[in-house]
């Protein structure tokens, strides 16, 4: 009997704990009596900080489906302009011709930076924009000019309708031109992927993508990080945005508003990107 | 009673046949109405011969043609060879359980997606071509028509074996009773007599090589240019689908896809065409 009570106190503090204590339940409240299906696609940077968000809504609620689709950034404000998801995602700006086109409406929740990576191996770790523009349009194409081993530069690059590759190309190269025989890669991912198995590979991808896995690359004395961007001290940087067709509403306003909370703005820069607003 | 039924279930299945035909058929149509206005300014011809250069306005898909064509030819001469030996390992010389083993195995690998090919593929082959060669980055034509030689190997071997099995027993009783060897036996009496069941499996072979896209895009490098050795990087036109897809609806690149559609139907309908002709012919001179 006497077990039993104790069982019982014990019991009675937890809920008690509950009912006061967690930081999390916050921010998530508002999801407690929803249901229904949520799908977002496209920015393949935006990735990691959509599943967490989704994987926390989900365990509190589990009434809630969120579905996270790469393609791009060109997919994803083609398909919520079509209605075929709720929110796209893009890693650039939306042109004013697809914002009216569309009807979107844009939010943007953290910035980030676009770092040229190398393999792990490669002993260039430093390069200024000049060679980096070289190297990609091909006038560089042995790693030996650049005080590396005496092999070809592999190029990576992204599809054209790829938002990272957009801002690269755009604040990396000056929108100089890149090489044709450039591999082509669908995300972040996936170039991650690629200069990791590549010791000769030079690639781009989001700073928030960057692990042990590659190395960001000093551009003109730079290194990109975080902070660096965050200083802008880096400057190949750009806004991550979530789109909607028309103003947000019920779950997908609850979603995009749950970022800005501060256990949105934790996970964004728990993932590596700078949260904004 | 018994004929209406049958009438019925003859009507059924013609309709049925009518249908499927019909969607092939409008396939083409829709594509070649959705790229008529690109096929129309710029040329279908020049669409065929010019380079990709979307920022010069140019989007040509000859490079993929090549690559399409590089890529799925070769991968063929992997899997000819390597699927003539298999079903003759299976049909004529293993024992028994053996053959049945073999059998199963392959049936297994027809199911496998190609997806884990591709990765496969990624982690193994391309850093060992890329060591092996000292060239480039291990992701080029080579690997990705080495990829998919193994992935349509076990089509082609079962519809090998197939043909094989159908060759009627007496002649190879009479191969036997003459003293064939194996070698003798496959070249003189089942290859002339399977060459039509054969014909179908490299077709069928040659249409999932043609038409697959996960190998091609994630072992092939994607590249635009035309490749000047195995050893470059290459886009196919599956590739090249998948890739400009996501572009912008109204923007040409998104049009100059159908063209890209329209060239695999028909290069997909002209090998098929070619080897049911060729099969055609020979079955007069006999």
């Amino acid at each position: 009997m006497k077990r039993f009570s104790l069982l019982q106190l014990l019991l009675m503090v937890f809920v008690l704990l509950a009912a006061y204590s967690p930081a999390f339940s916050g921010s998530l409240d508002p999801f407690k009596n929803e249901k229904g299906v949520l799908k977002i696609s496209g920015g393949t940077a935006h990735i990691p900080v959509m599943k967490e968000a989704a994987q926390k809504i989900m365990v509190v609620n589990p009434e809630i489906q969120i579905s996270i689709a790469g393609g791009g950034s060109g997919v994803g404000i083609k398909q919520v302009g079509e209605g075929l998801v709720e929110i796209g995602n893009s890693g650039r700006k939306p042109t004013d011709e697809e914002i009216k086109r569309y009807q979107l409406k844009l939010y943007q929740w953290a910035i980030d930076g676009v770092a040229t990576v190398v393999n792990p191996k490669n002993t260039v770790k430093k390069l200024t924009k000049i060679q980096v523009i070289d190297i990609f349009s091909g006038k560089i194409d042995n790693w030996k000019m650049l005080g590396g081993v005496d092999r070809k530069i592999n190029i990576y690059t992204r599809d054209e309708t790829s938002g990272t590759r957009e801002v690269f190309w755009e604040k990396g190269l000056d929108k100089g031109a890149i090489a044709p025989s450039a591999h082509v890669v669908v995300s972040n991912g996936a170039m991650k992927t690629a200069i990791s198995q590549d010791p000769y590979g030079i690639g781009y991808v989001s700073v928030g993508h960057i692990d042990k896995t590659v190395v960001p690359v000093a551009l003109d004395g730079v290194v990109p990080t975080i902070e660096t961007v965050r200083k802008g001290d880096y400057k190949i940087a750009r806004g991550l945005f979530s789109n909607t067709k028309g103003d947000p509403v019920g779950l997908t306003k609850k979603f995009i508003d749950f970022l800005s909370t501060p256990d949105g703005r934790k996970i964004i820069e728990k993932q590596g990107f700078i949260p904004v607003r | 009673m018994k004929k209406l039924g049958e009438l019925f279930a003859e009507r059924v299945f013609l309709l049925s046949a009518l249908a499927s035909s019909s969607v092939t058929i409008a396939i083409l149509v829709f594509m070649v109405f959705m790229g008529f206005p690109m096929m129309r300014e710029g040329g279908f011809y020049q669409l065929l011969l010019k380079p990709w250069e979307p920022y010069q306005g140019s989007f040509g898909i000859y490079p993929m043609i090549l690559g399409t064509g590089a890529i799925s030819l070769l991968s063929l001469v992997f899997a000819f060879p390597l699927s003539l030996g298999c079903s003759f390992l299976i049909t004529t010389i293993a024992p028994k359980p053996v053959r049945r083993g073999f059998l199963r195995v392959i049936e297994l690998m027809t199911g496998i997606p190609t997806v884990i090919y591709g990765f496969v593929g990624i982690f193994l082959l391309v850093p060992i071509i890329r060591e092996l060669f000292q060239r480039g980055s291990g992701m080029c034509v080579l690997t990705a028509s080495l990829v998919l030689g193994i992935m349509i190997t076990p089509t082609m071997t079962l519809f090998f074996c197939d043909s094989f099995d159908r060759i009627p027993r007496t002649y190879l009783d009479a191969a036997d009773a003459l003293g064939a060897s194996h070698t003798q036996k496959l070249l003189y009496v089942i290859l002339p007599s399977a060459r039509k069941g054969m014909l179908s499996g490299v077709i069928l072979a040659l249409g999932r090589a043609v038409g697959d896209t996960l190998v091609s895009l994630m072992l092939a490098g994607n590249s635009v240019r035309v490749p000047e050795s195995v050893l470059e990087p290459a886009r196919t036109l599956t590739a090249h689908i998948a890739l400009v897809i996501a572009a912008d609806y109204e923007s040409p690149e998104f049009r100059s896809i159908f063209a890209c559609g329209v060239v695999l139907y028909l290069f997909t309908m002209a090998v098929t065409f070619l080897v049911r002709y060729v099969g055609f012919a020979e079955d007069r001179n006999y």
